[in-house]
């Protein structure tokens, strides 16, 4: 069996950033395993710019973004495969892969990194009553098919979310010609940034309808009309608010799910929150040498935290192989507990050893929250305590943990994050 | 000029094609969609009941036990799935224990082999998941699962290989039988003359019925909702759970499908609309509600789709196949609802037989009865698929990466014959598409497929036939190809 | 006096500013909640720009539609005129990152440029 350092699963954002970031720390035995005909991922389809702030200092779009990092796997000569997917990955991580030249094969890793993304939620897990008619596309779907494919689903077009997907697909549509009649939100919030809201649906005359789904879809064979309506607290419909909408084209941005079939049936343990693996201050799994970064881990809204995670997890991956890849699965950890309205963190277990002298730990807020504190106890005191004039569930928050700070806390048992109103 | 035509290509109407294509004689089987199994035999439970709801003596009940038991047989010849995975009907009321004796007596009159009466602890030994208000329930070994696309699909390619033609997308407008003693048959697809009509038309059989008959027929549209939910809780149930049956049906039931999803429903709501295969809200919410009273914690969050389908209910609820008296040659094979599918089988071969002997019929010598499935990648082990690889890459491909299914399997469906021509029928005959994602990520990658094997324009692609285009146009303006 | 209603893109505060303007010279912002309201208003009532990012046909390659932008902001109000020229353009493979497909796009003085790599076949 063939045998390879770093196997990466997954040749978009993170799993570039990771085997460059693995590269670079000085492993020459790295293989990206990529499903697609080439490198990038969803950012291919992602051709609106506003991505790389963080990391470039400059606005690019997303295949550009995709590029920075595609030329150094080129330039560092990186070994991919693609159209290649992975079948299976076992607990003594064998990775199983299959495509059409080299047959389904077998390679034996010291580590692996998950880096696989994330899926739409389709229309049946929204539980959306109607027809089932052509014309229902998730945005990715969509955006696939218009800015990869060249193919315009429909004319006149109704959206269900607010997230950054469905406000991009807004705006896609109405430059190729189409009529965005109506944008509706569940939430009384947009998952958006304010960005999106304004340049892809106020630019155009678009309507937002916050605290709004849709009930009923028309059409036998195409969608011919939708009925949205407002929903209560509850977000259950309220009678007497439908508002019917002709048109031919449901687009849904009803939330991204981490797509982690692989990592479930080789054992890693998965946070029912994040529907991402648990780690630790690695990026690392309940299964040694396994390690996982990006939207596989968590759903991410920027790309430049995709990539810096990723750069971790195959910094990580480097160090587990260069120290005689170690089982510290048993070793002495600190819990890190998100309560009161954070719902997690990444990670959420530091082993104060292994932890570099500057930890990122990032998390999401439950609901929006305003001039509210981010607040961080070790066991019951308090160690830090900043306000933020708005956080928001779709914005990414973080801290960052010092080693020494950890170390000064002797014999710290538990971490704590919250969100406190004063 | 056919000897039979056959209208409809649902599961009855399969199911005959395939009986009367033993025989040496023309036949054609006249559907409105584009595919087979498009009406009620592609939307309702997936279950082979085992026979103890009918009525005794009934003409339902009699094939229902015929054609679970024909069932074993049938799928092994056609290379399609089916597990007996045993079906309970379980009692939350103690006062209605005495229901489960009455569906007991009931089955064995039947014919039903191997029924039980379970107690409290049998059954939730059984079946841990039970709701703890379980009192009691009857077990049923016999009960099983399949796939109705696959069954209905398989008997259809058997029946096309043995001779009988299929013409999709020929809606039947109107039939008269002409002074040469034939039915002169209008569609839109131009007129179709046969010495013998089959009427298995599903809901619609009633259209098709009193165009020829003064003794109107009235079949119902008796809507069901169901939801299917990920195969990661596919095994939360290992039987099929049924509530005790009221007048309107079998209740809400909560089972694994034979490819390992679970499903839960139906309702059961009587519409008077036959194109009325629409959810609704508060059709789903009875679903879960319903379903909850049998099962506990139903892991309803897991739920990947919902969809409805119409039974074709009667009145009088029982099949009607016989020979209509003001208009011989005319079989009606009308208000299949369930247990049709169960049925079917058994309804093909009645058929068969009438057919047989109004029109004479001889065996022919070469009928071919045995058909060979889709090469199926799943669980193969690493030999096997370079093997398959070997002989063709396209199985190296996975083009739906939830149901794990390969180009090799999407070209074998399109070209086998009455192969997929839209996404609905590669899904069907494969289960690309089927699974968590609902074909958001296989659906450009299978157009691709249909666009290069049909040379079908991407605008001519469909989901289902019909209207059901996928994209409308390119951008750009361009014309398309 | 006129006045002019925006959402600040700054921040997810998303402050409901309102600019008075007089000769199209903006007077006062209020609603802002720090600096980065006032600035985006300014600009945004006297002179909004955007950067537009679309696909233009593309023959010879191994695909039949490649992405581009604008290669800086061009005025808001000659969006669709920018889309115009990009719906009407056919070039032709390879393309390469950053290669000018359109020059002065729709009078504006600004390319539309390629922002992925396009091989030919």
């Amino acid at each position: 069996m063939k045998t390879v350092d770093i196997v990466i699963v997954g040749g978009g954002p993170a799993g570039l950033a990771a085997a460059v970031a693995a590269k670079k720390a000085g492993n020459d035995s790295i293989l990206i395993l990529e499903r697609d005909h080439e490198l990038g991922g969803i950012l291919n389809q992602c051709i609106h710019n506003g991505f790389g702030l963080h990391t470039f200092k400059e606005e690019l779009t997303g295949p550009e973004y995709a590029y920075r990092f595609i030329k150094q796997v080129y330039d560092l000569g990186i070994e991919y495969k693609l159209n290649t997917m992975v079948m299976d990955i076992s607990k003594d991580k064998i990775v199983t892969a299959m495509n059409r030249e080299d047959g389904m094969f077998q390679i034996s890793a010291k580590a692996v990194i998950l880096a696989m993304g994330c899926r739409e939620r389709p229309r049946g897990a929204l539980n959306i009553p109607g027809y089932r008619p052509a014309g229902i596309f998730s945005a990715g779907t969509a955006q696939r098919l218009v800015n990869i494919e060249g193919y315009m689903p429909g004319r006149e077009v109704v959206i269900l979310g607010s997230g950054d997907i469905g406000l991009i697909m807004a705006r896609r549509m109405t430059l190729e010609g189409a009529k965005v009649k109506v944008v509706a939100e569940l939430m009384p919030y947009s998952g958006g940034l304010k960005r999106n809201i304004v340049q892809c649906l106020d630019d155009y005359g678009i309507p937002l309808k916050l605290s709004h789904t849709v009930v009923d879809i028309e059409g036998k064979d195409h969608v011919t009309a939708v009925t949205i309506a407002e929903v209560g607290p509850d977000r259950k419909p309220i009678k007497g608010t439908e508002e019917r909408y002709t048109c031919d084209t449901l687009l849904l941005s009803c939330g991204l799910i981490p797509e982690n079939e692989l990592s479930r049936s080789a054992g890693v343990t998965m946070s029912p929150v994040t529907s991402g693996p648990v780690v630790n201050e690695s990026l690392e799994t309940n299964i040694p040498g396994v390690f996982a970064c990006g939207n596989v881990l968590h759903v991410h809204d920027l790309v430049d935290y995709v990539s810096e995670e990723a750069g971790r997890a195959g910094q990580n991956a480097v160090k587990y192989i260069n120290d005689g890849c170690k089982d510290e699965s048993s070793a002495e950890t600190i819990e890190i507990t998100a309560t009161e309205g954070a719902r997690y963190t990444v990670p959420s277990s530091i082993n104060p050893e292994r932890m570099d002298d500057l930890l990122t730990v990032r998390f999401r807020v439950g609901d929006i929250y305003k001039n509210s504190f981010v607040s961080v106890y070790f066991d019951d005191e308090r160690i830090m305590h900043n306000q933020k004039r708005i956080m928001a569930p779709g914005e990414m928050e973080q801290i960052i943990l010092r080693k020494s700070q950890i170390q000064e806390h002797g014999g710290l048992k538990k971490i704590t994050v919250k969100i406190e109103n004063e | 000029m056919f000897d039979v035509l056959i209208i409809g290509a649902g599961v009855s109407g399969s199911a005959i094609a395939r009986e009367v294509s033993r025989y040496k004689l023309t036949a054609c089987v006249l559907e409105k969609c584009e595919d087979v199994c498009e009406g009620t035999s592609k939307a309702n439970s997936a279950i082979v009941h085992a026979g103890f709801d009918a009525e005794e003596g009934s003409l339902m009940a009699k094939l229902n036990v015929e054609g679970n038991e024909m069932m074993d047989r049938l799928t092994k010849d056609l290379d399609i799935p089916f597990k007996r995975n045993g079906s309970m009907v379980v009692c939350v009321h103690k006062e209605e224990l005495d229901g489960l004796k009455v569906l007991y007596d009931r089955g064995v009159k039947n014919g039903v082999k191997g029924l039980k009466i379970l107690t409290k602890e049998e059954a939730h030994e059984m079946e841990p998941n039970l709701s703890d208000n379980v009192e009691g329930a009857l077990f049923a070994p016999t009960g099983g699962i399949i796939c109705p696309f696959e069954l209905t699909i398989a008997m259809a390619e058997n029946a096309n290989v043995n001779g009988v033609e299929f013409r999709f997308n020929t809606e039947v407008e109107d039939i008269k039988k002409g002074e040469d003693g034939l039915f002169h048959v209008r569609t839109n697809n131009g007129e179709y003359v046969s010495r013998l009509i089959v009427n298995a038309a599903g809901v619609h059989a009633d259209e098709i019925h009193n165009m020829v008959s003064s003794d109107k027929m009235h079949i119902i549209e008796r809507r069901g909702d169901y939801c299917l939910l990920d195969k990661q809780v596919g095994d939360f149930v290992s039987h099929t759970i049924f509530p005790q049956p009221t007048k309107y049906g079998k209740g809400v039931l909560v089972t694994p499908t034979v490819h390992g999803n679970l499903l839960v429903g139906p309702t059961a709501i009587d519409i008077e609309n036959k194109e009325g295969n629409n959810t609704t809200q508060a059709g789903l919410d009875e679903v879960i509600l319903k379903a909850g009273e049998n099962v506990k914690n139903l892991p309803m969050r897991n739920v990947i789709t919902s969809f409805a389908g119409l039974r074709a209910h009667l009145e009088r609820h029982e099949f009607i196949i016989e020979e209509v008296k003001d208009a011989p040659m005319f079989i009606d094979v009308a208000g299949i609802e369930s247990p049709g599918l169960s049925a079917s089988p058994a309804i093909g071969k009645m058929v068969g037989d009438m057919i047989k002997d109004m029109l004479s019929l001889e065996e022919k010598e070469n009928w071919q009865g045995t058909r060979k499935g889709i090469t199926r990648t799943e669980g193969l082990s690493v030999e096997e698929m370079n093997e398959l690889i070997k002989k063709n890459p396209a199985y190296g491909t996975i083009v739906c990466r939830c149901e794990s299914i390969t180009e090799g399997e999407i070209l074998d469906a399109i070209h086998r014959p009455l192969g997929a021509r839209s996404l609905d029928g590669v899904k069907r005959r494969t289960r690309a598409g089927m699974g968590r994602c609902q074909a958001g990520f296989c659906s450009p990658r299978t157009m691709e497929i249909i666009n290069r094997e049909l040379g079908l324009p991407y605008e001519k692609i469909t989901k289902s036939g019909g209207k059901s285009y996928i994209v409308l146009e390119r951008t750009k303006g361009e014309a398309s190809l | 006096m006129e006045k002019r209603e925006l959402t600040c893109i700054g921040c997810p505060m998303g402050c409901q500013l309102t600019v008075s303007m007089e000769n199209g010279e903006v007077l006062e912002v209020f609603g802002n909640t720090c600096p980065k309201g006032d600035i985006y208003a300014r600009k945004e009532v006297v002179n909004p720009t955007r950067i537009v990012t679309s696909t233009i046909r593309i023959t010879g390659g191994d695909k039949e539609r490649v992405s581009v932008k604008t290669a800086s902001d061009i005025p808001k109000d000659k969006i669709f005129e920018v889309m115009k020229d990009i719906d009407s353009a056919v070039v032709s493979a390879p393309a390469h990152i950053g290669d000018v497909l359109i020059k002065d796009v729709a009078g504006t003085g600004v390319s539309v440029i390629a922002t992925r790599e396009i091989a030919s076949v």
